[in-house]
């Protein structure tokens, strides 16, 4: 009854090629985005900001990056920890060698520099295929945890091998406040969140998609393979390097090469693939998901009073953690976006019948 | 000259060890198409049975020998990776028939997290130490033609003897027993298998067996020579260079790839490493292989890849 698109009827193609074509879903989003934007910097806890939104927001935006590889453009990548890495280390080095360097310009260029690398590392996709893939582009991820750890230059000769940055500042406004790091990850979310949105609605969009669904078909009516893959690659990189720029400033700080290793890819890819590949919105309740879910598993023990030693936890919550991960493969392998979006359908006609 | 035989055979001994992980890979990448991300997690529970359980019957059954400790150990633990490959049939594959599969690699690593946690809960975290009776001393040969001889270690040429036994009798089964037959049958086609009365779910409990008692022999060996702990459970992330290097579908391959894994890491190490700055092992065997594919897709031995539209 509330959930209903009868009545809107579309005169223009404007409005029917607009971003959120019915009413409720724009009223949805803009609140939405009024209580990330004004509500929450206003009322929640420092924790919360620490704790969970800002490696939430970040993590979502690296994990849009690789859905669009994925999840689009059906190149599997092992390597998103990588192309993070890259990101964060390009920035910093741009931050620390360069005075007067403005942030946002070396997080963007740090993403530059993440494509660059992103589009080396694709070129294998245009011979190798699926599997083979997935294992060529763990290369990538083992080839920079090397590079950043071993090439004392990367690091601007740190002793320890771990670099850090501090007195960050946009537009002379200091990012040091966690309400104020969040509000700088929440307009990056949402500004490449936007683009993203509309890239795979565009004609680029829909290139990446024939190639996922069948790359001898799309070249054959004309989609050139090399440049649809070798822009998925470049567009994910960049979003993912960016999204490893914030993660090194704004969430560390201060970071080593292990940051960015092999396990971050993997949970990369498990937000991609539990939120629901092919789809933006997947990219956030994936990562929500599994953000969530070890700081809940730490919580349950002390709800009924149980002391459980550290070790015997955490080994409980990989269990879990596991567990979890292939009962949701089994009940929903199209990712949680997709119960979203078969609740939807029952709301059309929900309460009545038909 | 004798050093580089020294390294040579060095890299050819770990080249085998990860040849046997990188078999468990194959057999169940042939027989379901899955791309077993936990091959190195049952490693790592199996080592661990193995290990704790041989400990711990002459504890319970007051005997001394060894052997026989050691003999229970191995029945259980392979025991233990037979129920194992039927738990993950029953509850897990079966569930994800016809799935992508990239959903099914996801669910390999919902297992591997599982089993790594179970694990680490039911045998403890520590080091332990599994000794099967492996020589300890190493070996000095050809003194005569080289300066110094070439040092070789017994436990390398022992381990590299039980692998090259075990991918003889994988081989033998394969080709010889009617189970092998319909493990052959079940990776050509799986419908045609189906079609012709082949039990898919029981094959699949079989390849997930026999994929799991190598990961107790990959185990045992690697176990005695570094300890049973954790970090076993990532030695196998190397073998995943040397499937798609030998091609995911063949054995030869997986043998061949980890031949030559092994001894270009090791060689490239002494001679490129102080090049580089050093340690470029934990890269090597990845670019090896991406650069290799560049030239042949399928790996050395894989079925050639055809396109229809």
């Amino acid at each position: 009854m509330l959930y209903r698109e009868n009545g809107q009827f579309k005169t223009s193609y404007r409005a029917d090629q607009q971003l959120f074509p019915v009413l409720q879903d724009r009223v949805a989003m803009l609140a939405l985005l009024a209580v990330a934007f004004v509500v929450l910097p206003l009322t929640a806890p420092e924790y919360l900001f620490r704790a969970i939104l800002i490696p939430f927001l970040i993590l979502s935006l690296a994990a849009l990056g690789l859905n669009i590889l994925v999840g689009y453009c059906g190149q599997i990548s092992l390597g998103t920890g990588a192309f993070m890495a890259v990101g964060a280390y390009a920035a910093y080095n741009l931050q620390v060698r360069i005075p007067g360097m403005p942030l946002i310009a070396s997080l963007l260029l740090g993403g530059l520099c993440a494509t660059g690398v992103g589009v080396l590392f694709g070129i294998p996709s245009l011979r190798i295929k699926g599997l083979y893939l997935a294992v060529a582009t763990l290369a990538a991820q083992f080839f920079t945890d090397w590079a950043f750890l071993r090439i004392s230059w990367f690091t601007n000769n740190s002793s320890s091998g771990s670099v850090s940055v501090s007195g960050l500042d946009v537009f002379g406004l200091p990012i040091e406040s966690p309400v104020s790091k969040y509000l700088l990850c929440l307009a990056f979310v949402s500004v490449f969140a936007l683009l993203a949105k509309n890239l795979v609605r565009a004609s680029i969009g829909r290139e990446w998609m024939a190639m996922r669904d069948m790359d001898v078909a799309a070249a054959v009516i004309g989609i050139r393979p090399m440049y649809a893959k070798l822009t998925a690659f470049a567009v994910s990189s960049f979003i993912v390097g960016v999204a490893g720029a914030l993660w090194g400033f704004v969430h560390l700080g201060a970071w080593e090469p292990a940051a960015f290793n092999i396990d971050r890819s993997f949970q990369l890819l498990f937000m991609v693939i539990i939120g629901g590949l092919g789809s933006i919105s997947g990219s956030f309740i994936g990562a929500a998901f599994i953000i969530l879910l070890p700081l809940l598993l730490n919580q349950v023990p002390r709800w009924f009073d149980m002391p459980l030693s550290t070790a015997l936890a955490s080994h409980l919550e990989s269990m879990i953690f596991g567990a979890l991960i292939v009962f949701f493969l089994i009940v929903e392998p199209h990712g949680l976006a997709r119960l979203w979006s078969t609740a939807r359908e029952k709301l059309r006609l929900w309460p009545f019948p038909h | 000259m004798g050093f580089f035989l020294e390294t040579l055979f060095g890299g050819l001994m770990a080249g085998m060890l990860y040849a046997l992980i990188a078999l468990g890979f194959v057999l169940i990448y042939k027989a379901s198409g899955v791309f077993n991300f936990a091959q190195g997690a049952m490693v790592l529970f199996a080592a661990l049975a193995m290990a704790r359980f041989s400990g711990w019957y002459p504890l319970w059954f007051h005997f001394e020998s060894r052997l026989l400790a050691n003999l229970l150990g191995f029945v259980t633990a392979a025991a233990l990776m037979v129920a194992v490959a039927w738990l993950v049939e029953r509850l897990c594959l079966s569930r994800l028939v016809n799935q992508d599969g990239i959903t099914l690699l996801m669910a390999t690593l919902g297992i591997a997290y599982f089993l790594d946690g179970l694990g680490q809960t039911l045998f403890g975290n520590d080091i332990y130490k599994i000794d099967v009776g492996m020589p300890k001393e190493p070996l000095l040969v050809l003194q005569g033609t080289f300066d110094g001889g070439v040092l070789i270690s017994q436990e390398d040429l022992v381990a590299a003897l039980v692998a090259a036994t075990l991918v003889a009798l994988l081989a033998l089964f394969f080709q010889k027993t009617a189970t092998g037959r319909a493990l052959r049958a079940v990776a050509d086609d799986h419908q045609a298998a189906q079609s012709i009365g082949i039990p898919l779910d029981r094959i699949w409990v079989i390849v997930w067996s026999v994929a799991g008692i190598v990961a107790l022999v990959a185990g045992i060996i690697w176990g005695s020579k570094l300890g049973v702990q954790f970090s076993l459970s990532l030695v196998a992330l190397k073998a995943l260079p040397v499937v798609i290097l030998g091609g995911l579908t063949s054995i030869p391959g997986a043998i061949l790839g980890g031949l030559i894994i092994g001894v270009g890491e090791k060689l490239s190490e002494i001679y490129l490493g102080p090049m580089l700055g050093g340690g470029i092992e934990i890269w090597f065997a990845y670019v090896l292989a991406l650069v290799f594919l560049l030239v042949r897709p399928q790996g050395l031995f894989g079925e050639k890849i055809i396109d229809r539209v």
